[in-house]
């Protein structure tokens, strides 16, 4: 059960009674993630017996199972035999993903520290992360929170060493070569770049978690006017349109 | 309607089953009921199903009124309670008559108290589950002008009482190694399972933290964990070396390294242990947790439906007969007053 940057990958490890981790990678790291993605799907598409639910994240797969119904020894079993499968950061991602199209901003109040850090002008900066084309690597740490990427090398700039107190629903916010829409006013040690009316988490709607992990998401560039505009019309999406990744 | 009034209710009052599994692939933790223990104990009394729902109540109740006769248990973290001003049995069922006040006050011992009706709450059901998780934005805390519906009645009678497990001061809880417990040394590891930790005030339904004399606790790359799947349970330590236990509503992932996880049956110990009440952890191994944890769940509805018994007391073992009502699960009525002379 060791875990250093040296040790084999992928693992197989226990977490608590009723949960195993597949890790294909201590590190961010493309390869890990989309690995995560593919792997995931085909355990869903497998469903070993007694399995619950099954979670990707940034390089590992979550497997929560019922200890009544299976064991972690038989289970390890089952699914290192579908790991054995095939290579897995070779396996194309999962179909049924989206592409969305967010309507957004670029004039957060962090942006031009965000730029310096990563070595470009607040327009320079702003001009391309309007372009990417980003991931949804991985859902989690608040309900709906998408961390999403991998945006290019000079990105990977660190959290602040302090906290914003609050950075409202709907702010793009950039670290670590990663992106994020928060789904909820939060405080955060990212910096804001942005603002969309997106809202990843809307509770009660009959689609609560519009994103899924391995969706892409592009950013549409308008005025303030405009977005402001389009929230009014589209409370919950702000003007975000989705189609699907042939 | 049938439905239970509330005239006023603590901060900490929210509707709760066994929460909303399978939103973890969304970011959305389980929540539900902090000592998922006392929901079995309430159904056990009322002889109706675990997933009811019941009002959690951190630390202080409130006052309640039902629109109808209802049968309701109390369990969970005790706390002082009167039913039409006359004291109130804890881990016992009582019939409340339409237009009856029942008070609950502060919890005597441990923290999260559960108040349970015939029929369980019909309150809404968001996503699977009516548990309130407030850090989600789900839900909202029960409030004075509240009416709270219930669902139909089925067997469950006043004037029964349970004995129940004992976890509302502390004590040692198990711990099994977990995905992240290699990144701390055997050393390190040793001198957790050695440490006497207090429970810090600072603690709500998504973690308690725990408070200790002695160097923190360092895992091997601290700080540069990849953020993996956290589960209830787990005992994270923040930058500074602090371990915090994670409760249901805990965040679904993280990058604070892992000791190990609290077994789920010990996981009530540390949620209804109160503000200083001294906590210990003892390793197992995962075979031996997980056979407990079958052994303990085979029979163990019909095990709790068998020994919830009558309130009728023996006379004879009583010491001070006059100060108890026999029957009725209500005693002479100046108890709260007495206890707070």
């Amino acid at each position: 059960m060791t875990m250093t940057a040296t040790a084999a990958h992928p693992q197989i490890v226990p977490m608590g009674l009723a949960g195993l981790l597949v890790r294909f990678s201590g590190r961010l790291d493309d390869g890990a993630n989309r690995a995560a993605l593919a792997f995931r799907a085909a355990l869903e598409e497998a469903r070993p017996e007694g399995v619950e639910e099954t979670v990707s994240s940034l390089g590992s797969v979550f497997l929560r199972f019922d200890p009544g119904a299976t064991g972690h020894a038989l289970l390890s079993e089952r699914v290192a035999a579908l790991l054995r499968a095939r290579d897995w950061s070779a396996t194309p991602l999962p179909a049924g993903r989206r592409l969305w199209t967010v309507p957004a901003v670029f004039d957060g109040p962090d942006l031009a520290a965000a730029a310096s850090l990563a070595g470009l002008s607040p327009a320079a900066a702003a001009e391309e992360l309007a372009a990417a084309r980003v991931r949804v690597l991985s859902i989690g740490f608040a309900p709906g929170l998408p961390y999403m990427g991998p945006l290019p090398g000079h990105w990977d700039i660190p959290r602040q060493t302090a906290l914003t107190p609050v950075a409202p629903a709907g702010a793009i916010v950039v670290a670590v070569r990663q992106l994020i829409i928060f789904p909820t006013a939060t405080p955060t040690g990212w910096r804001q770049a942005g603002r969309t009316g997106f809202r990843a988490f809307r509770p009660g709607a009959a689609e609560p978690f519009p994103l899924k992990a391995g969706d892409e998401l592009r950013f549409r560039l308008v005025t303030g006017r405009e977005l402001d505009a389009l929230i009014a019309a589209d409370p919950a999406g702000g003007g975000a349109v989705a189609e699907a990744i042939a | 309607m049938t439905g239970l009034r509330v005239h006023s209710a603590g901060p900490g009052v929210t509707v709760q089953d066994l929460g909303r599994p399978g939103w973890l692939a969304f970011g959305l933790s389980r929540g539900g009921a902090a000592d998922p223990l006392a929901l079995v104990e309430g159904a056990a009394l009322l002889a109706q199903a675990a997933d009811c729902a019941a009002l959690e109540m951190a630390g202080f109740g409130g006052v309640f009124e039902a629109t109808q006769d209802m049968t309701i248990a109390v369990t969970g973290a005790p706390m002082r309670a009167a039913l039409a001003g006359r004291r109130l049995l804890w881990n016992a069922t009582h019939l409340l008559r339409a237009g009856e006040r029942l008070e609950i006050g502060g919890a005597e011992a441990g923290v999260y108290g559960y108040l349970h009706v015939a029929g369980g709450f019909a309150t809404e059901v968001v996503m699977g589950s009516r548990s309130a998780h407030l850090t989600a934005g789900i839900g909202a805390p029960v409030a004075a002008g509240h009416t709270l519906p219930t669902g139909p009645a089925g067997p469950g009678r006043a004037g029964l009482r349970l004995d129940v497990a004992g976890r509302f001061a502390g004590g040692t809880v198990r711990i099994v190694a977990s995905a992240q417990t290699a990144l701390f040394s055997e050393a390190e590891r040793a001198r957790f399972e050695a440490t006497a930790f207090v429970r810090d005030p600072r603690a709500n339904r998504q973690g308690a933290r725990l408070a200790h004399d002695g160097a923190p606790f360092r895992a091997e790359g601290q700080l540069t964990v990849l953020s993996e799947i956290i589960v209830p349970g787990d005992v994270q330590m923040t930058g500074d070396g602090t371990p915090y236990v994670l409760l249901p509503e805990c965040q679904t992932m993280g990058g604070y390294p892992r000791i190990g996880t609290v077994v789920p049956d010990d996981l009530p110990i540390v949620a209804q242990a109160p503000p200083g009440a001294r906590l210990r952890f003892r390793f197992v191994g995962l075979d031996e947790a997980s056979a407990d944890w079958r052994r303990a769940r085979t029979g163990e509805a019909a095990r709790l439906a068998a020994a919830v018994r009558p309130m009728v007391r023996d006379p004879a073992a009583m010491a001070d007969l006059l100060s108890h009502q026999l029957v009725g699960g209500v005693t002479t009525g100046d108890d709260l007053e007495r206890k707070e002379g």
